[in-house]
């Protein structure tokens, strides 16, 4: 062998050995140095962590009733790690189940990519769940597609049925607006929220969302073995699930079915009605209606109208649907008016003025003249169609609804504050009552979005002038050119220029306003009735309701909610009492009398008060608020109909309905046997919870007619 | 085949090795090493056959047959006098070539992209390619050490000898299978470099070698796929959905086998069917995670314990002939390896070359154990005179 070979081929030897060493370090570098990032990585592989979801808790009315359960609902979902692994990208899948599910195949395609990146389309047509989770591209598919699907796996590769439980409604529109509703918890929630992963859903409005933390339960978690297709090779429980709580509430299901009917009835009342000024017939377009227990501030029913099949949020709501709820034409049925929507609580509130009054020194038996206008600086202040009244003491001046003697009082008070210069710290009596009643602040009902109202006062003036100052004083100089009438653009204009300069002013015609519930003074259906609860009772405000108590799955009460005061008028128990022996008066020989002629008040006394609110550039609101039994109260009515017309014409008459169905009056005498309560009351217990947390209540009442 | 035709008689030995001229610790490392396939092969495939109905221990029997075989024909070749060598050279040879031509004709069957094997009616599959291997390397020495001289092969031998590996080297790149192109090439090169080639001459190949690469590329001769296979290990992540999954998982489960391994049949990557072809082209991938760096030692072990023994081959050889057969052997065995292992490993590219006796199938066994074989007799006539 020459040399030469031999050296070649001691190169060959030295290059094969560096070769093998090179493997070795390789092998060291990946298997000890880097093993751990490895190891990890195999586990993601390997193990999957599936959230197992919890049942999300049941809503019950005060006997048990369910007003919001669950259903099973068949969701398509697609493992996108699957999909993609197949020879055409899943095209093929993708027709057939577009061809099964009769959704067009791009829309398909588009539902697979998480919301928000850069080709998503907008929801719903993108993915808004867990960026990693298999994107569900249909839901509440029906049982046949599903099934074809399910038996099919070849045909149907990446494709998986999920059984989701989703709300169901059975009541439709009943008490929709304090139920709300849930949606699905998207990225956004995620990333907010980390303990929200694995929620199917979470509430998006009233008690759904109030209470979703305890509703919805904490889901569980399972650790399981998976091949390189997916296939599940076993399994076990890591931390089981938690079911959600059941709510029950104190709605009553019947009386709140009721309590619907009759803010209907009134609303079709008012629209059968011509309005005197307007001369067409009143719109009608929305309105509200509570019942309170006195004794607690439970909420017995909630309504506002008009209203919605709470069911088409399961599953989503569609584009179009939405649109359709807060539409401004058709009366934005999502708004809770009952929560949501204040307006000048008109002479309703004079049951306040009138603990005012006597506050004030006035006598509850002395007469004071009731002319059918008032005049404070050559400007007169009329009485409701300028009726003018022989002098009457302070019960029939609440009875036939006198404004006059409210601006006489009003009047004083002003001046004794020292009028538009006020004294240091002054009284303001009458806005003071009212803000012992609860008014322009939250009754913290436990609903969202609840408005404070107004409450039209000398700090309330101050405060809007510091607020608004500079856009008033902008307007004054550059006026309203947006708008097409010209003579409105006109009065906008001076009253901005008048409120940029004297803003800050509480003038006589404010304190005149104020005193009959006019002016900027504006409440909720809530407020009014917390604060004639607070008449009611003898003094105490209650924090309205809805929720009685949280159930755990295994039947036990996990909270039990309690009556909770949120202040204590100072006003004596004499007035209190006068002013309830006023509003009977209201009901037997005042305003509403002839809405209640014929109704057993001496077996059910009751009292109430009418309102004709004002407001510029509509109609008339139509306002009844009220309590019974007058002489021991234990349930506070408040009915309103915005442009609705007069309180005693087009809401009382429902009021009486109401009280009706409370007591079971038939035929003008009343038998708490035939009430719409079992047991003629406000259930004081709790429901049973039967075995597996099913509730032991009497059926359901049918659906109103009428409701979408 | 008048290049093989008018090679001059080389020297030849009178009679048949017997088997204690074997040398066996080369013998053994390479059934250690076959062996070891056998239970990797089980470990990759006992799950999915069973989930199939089938016996789990099947693939890893037909392993162990190949092996059996495998043995069968080493020791047939191993006893071959250099007459018949050069006799059966060129029939090998022709056959390969036929077999390539076959492969590339409709009765070839097409396995992850390349037409590389031949379907018989038995169910079993050829890949001619393995066995070109063999003919080129016994072929290419038969020239060289036709004109052996200190001075190197001169360039009309040179030529020839280039010519000879042009042959099935084209058919084989019309597979397409780059990986066996490259492999084949570096063992041609590298038995040029044992046979002294000059300088210029490697120079100039080195040139013609580069030029034919960028022609391949600018006129289009390489489809994009395999350009995509051979960087993908340089982006394995970018491209995981690719080529480069299967170099990702193959990584993943050898890193996760750590220092020890995970245990035989433990390996959740290997068991949970994550690692594609695991039993052939991935099946080093079975020896990192469930054997783990100290397992992974054992079998580079058993590897370079082969190459070694076949360097002393090479170097106690008594001829230029043996010791350029036992060099490209070495080389085939080594380079094919290497790519393999790097392949595992992320650091070479993806080309479909299976793991010499390790990974399953009958071809790539029988040739290594007609590599074994010849090495064998190569070694017989050195000791022969020892």
């Amino acid at each position: 062998m020459t040399d030469r070979v031999h050296a070649r081929l001691l190169v060959l030897a030295v290059l094969v050995l560096s070769l093998v060493v090179t493997l070795a370090a390789r092998a060291f570098s990946l298997q000890v140095v880097d093993s751990e990032a490895a190891v990890a990585a195999a586990e993601d592989n390997r193990v999957r962590e599936l959230v197992v979801p919890a049942s999300r808790g049941m809503v019950l009315d005060q006997q048990g009733r369910p007003l919001v359960a669950n259903r099973i609902s068949l969701d398509v979902a697609i493992d996108r790690r699957e999909l993609r692994r197949l020879d055409d990208d899943g095209d093929a899948v993708l027709d057939r189940l577009s061809e099964l599910l009769e959704i067009d195949p791009e829309i398909l395609a588009a539902r697979l990519q998480n919301c928000g990146t850069p080709d998503a389309q907008p929801q719903p047509n993108c993915w808004n769940g867990a960026a990693g989770a298999s994107p569900v591209v249909a839901r509440d598919v029906d049982v046949e597609a599903a099934g074809e699907m399910m038996a099919d796996p070849v045909g149907f590769p990446a494709v998986e049925i999920e059984r989701v439980a989703v709300r169901d409604y059975p009541g439709g529109s009943l008490a929709a607006h304090a139920l709300g509703h849930v949606g699905t918890v998207t990225a956004e929630d995620l990333a907010e929220d980390p303990e929200l992963e694995g929620v199917l859903a979470r509430g998006r409005a009233g008690l759904e969302l109030v209470y979703d933390e305890a509703l919805r339960g904490t889901p569980g978690l399972e650790k399981v073995t998976v091949d390189s297709s997916g296939h599940r090779a076993s399994g076990g429980v890591e931390v089981p699930a938690v079911p959600g709580r059941t709510l029950i509430t104190s709605i009553d299901a019947e009386l709140q079915a009721v309590v619907e009917d009759q803010l209907q009835a009134a609303i079709e009342r008012g629209r059968g009605r011509i309005d005197p000024i307007s001369k067409r017939p009143y719109e009608a377009d929305g309105g509200a209606a509570v019942v309170l227990d006195v004794r607690t501030g439970a909420v017995l029913a909630l309504a506002s109208a008009p209203d919605f099949d709470a069911n088409v949020w399961t599953g989503g709501i569609s584009a179009r649907d939405y649109a359709a709820l807060t539409d401004p034409e058709a009366g934005q049925p999502l708004l809770n008016r009952a929560a949501q929507g204040a307006s000048a609580p008109a002479s309703t509130f004079k049951a306040i003025s009138t603990i005012a009054a006597l506050e004030a020194g006035y006598s509850t038996t002395a007469s004071y003249p009731c002319p059918g206008s008032y005049e404070v600086g050559g400007r007169p202040f009329k009485n409701y169609r300028s009726r003018s009244y022989d002098p009457m003491d302070l019960k029939r001046a609440m009875e036939v609804s006198c404004d006059t003697i409210f601006y006489r009082l009003a009047h004083q008070q002003w001046l004794d504050d020292g009028g538009s210069d006020p004294v240091p710290d002054p009284q303001d009596l009458i806005a003071s009552k009212a803000a012992d009643f609860g008014f322009g602040r939250r009754t913290g009902i436990d609903l969202p979005g609840e408005t404070a109202g107004r409450l039209a006062s000398r700090d309330d003036k101050q405060a809007q002038w510091q607020a608004r100052r500079a856009e008033w004083c902008q307007r004054a100089d550059d006026g309203y050119p947006e708008l097409d009438d010209l003579v409105r653009a006109r009065y906008l204009t001076r009253l901005a220029a008048e409120n940029c300069s004297e803003g800050m002013l509480w003038r006589v015609g404010d304190a005149l306003n104020a005193a009959i519930g006019q002016g900027d003074t504006a409440a909720t259906v809530l407020q009014l009735a917390t604060a004639y609860a607070a008449i009611a009772n003898g003094g105490t405000v209650y924090r309205p309701q809805i929720a009685r108590a949280l159930i755990n799955a295994d039947g036990s009460v996990d909270t039990e909610f309690t009556p909770e005061k949120t202040a204590t008028v100072d006003v004596p128990a004499e007035d209190l009492a006068f002013v309830r022996q006023a509003l009977r008066g209201v009901i037997e020989t005042g305003t509403a009398r002839r809405a209640f002629e014929g109704f057993p008040v001496d077996q059910v006394p009751l009292a109430g008060k009418t309102g004709t609110g004002e407001v510029y550039g509509k109609q008339a609101t139509s306002w009844f608020a009220s309590f019974a039994p007058a002489d021991d109260p234990r349930y506070v009515v408040v009915l309103t109909v915005s442009q609705g017309g007069t309180g005693g014409g087009t809401s009382a008459p429902s009021v009486r309905g109401i009280y009706e169905a409370l007591f079971g009056v038939q035929d003008g005498v009343a038998d708490p046997t035939r009430s719409v309560l079992v047991g003629g009351d406000a259930a004081q217990g709790l429901p049973t919870i039967g075995a597996g947390g099913v509730p032991v209540a009497p059926d359901m009442p049918v659906a109103p007619e009428g409701s979408p | 085949m008048t290049i093989l035709r008018t090679a001059p008689p080389v020297q030849v030995r009178t009679s048949p090795p017997r088997l204690r001229q074997w040398d066996w610790v080369l013998v053994l490392a390479a059934v250690s090493l076959s062996m070891l396939g056998a239970v990797l092969i089980w470990s990759a495939t006992s799950a999915r056959l069973t989930a199939v109905g089938q016996w789990a221990g099947s693939s890893a029997a037909r392993h162990v047959l190949n092996l059996v075989l495998g043995l069968a024909l080493c020791w047939v070749v191993s006893r071959l006098g250099h007459r018949a060598i050069r006799r059966y050279t060129p029939i090998l040879y022709a056959a390969s070539v036929l077999g390539l031509v076959l492969v590339l004709s409709p009765l070839g069957s097409t396995i992850n992209g390349a037409q590389a094997w031949i379907r018989l009616p038995s169910g079993f599959t050829v890949q001619p390619s393995e066995f070109a291997k063999v003919a080129i390397i016994v072929g290419v020495a038969l020239v060289l050490a036709d004109r052996g001289s200190s001075e190197g092969p001169d360039l009309p031998t040179l030529v020839r000898a280039l010519a000879l590996a042009a042959v099935p080297v084209t058919l084989v790149m019309l597979q397409p299978d780059l990986g066996t192109v490259l492999v084949i090439l570096s063992i041609v090169i590298g038995m040029l470099v044992v046979a002294g080639i000059r300088l210029l001459h490697l120079v100039a190949l080195a040139v013609l070698g580069v030029a034919a690469v960028l022609a391949a590329f600018l006129l289009g001769l390489v489809d994009d796929y395999q350009i995509d296979r051979l960087t993908a290990f340089a982006s394995p992540d970018e491209g995981a959905r690719t080529f480069g999954y299967n170099t990702q998982q193959a990584r993943i489960a050898i890193g996760a086998g750590g220092l020890l391994g995970r245990g035989l049949g433990q390996g959740s990557q290997t068991q949970g069917g994550f690692v594609p072809f695991n039993h052939t082209d991935f099946v080093f991938s079975v020896a990192g995670e469930e054997l783990g760096f100290l397992g992974v030692c054992v079998l580079l072990g058993l590897l370079a314990l082969l190459l070694w023994r076949g360097l002393t081959i090479a170097l106690r050889a008594r001829d230029l002939f043996g010791r350029l057969v036992a060099s490209g052997i070495v080389l085939w065995l080594g380079l094919q390896a290497f790519e393999n292992i790097g392949m595992n490993l992320g650091i070479m590219p993806v080309t479909g070359v299976p793991l010499p006796f390790v990974s399953h199938g009958g071809s790539s066994m029988f040739a290594a154990w007609i590599g074994i074989g010849l090495l064998l007799n190569i070694h017989a006539g050195a000791t022969a005179d020892d």
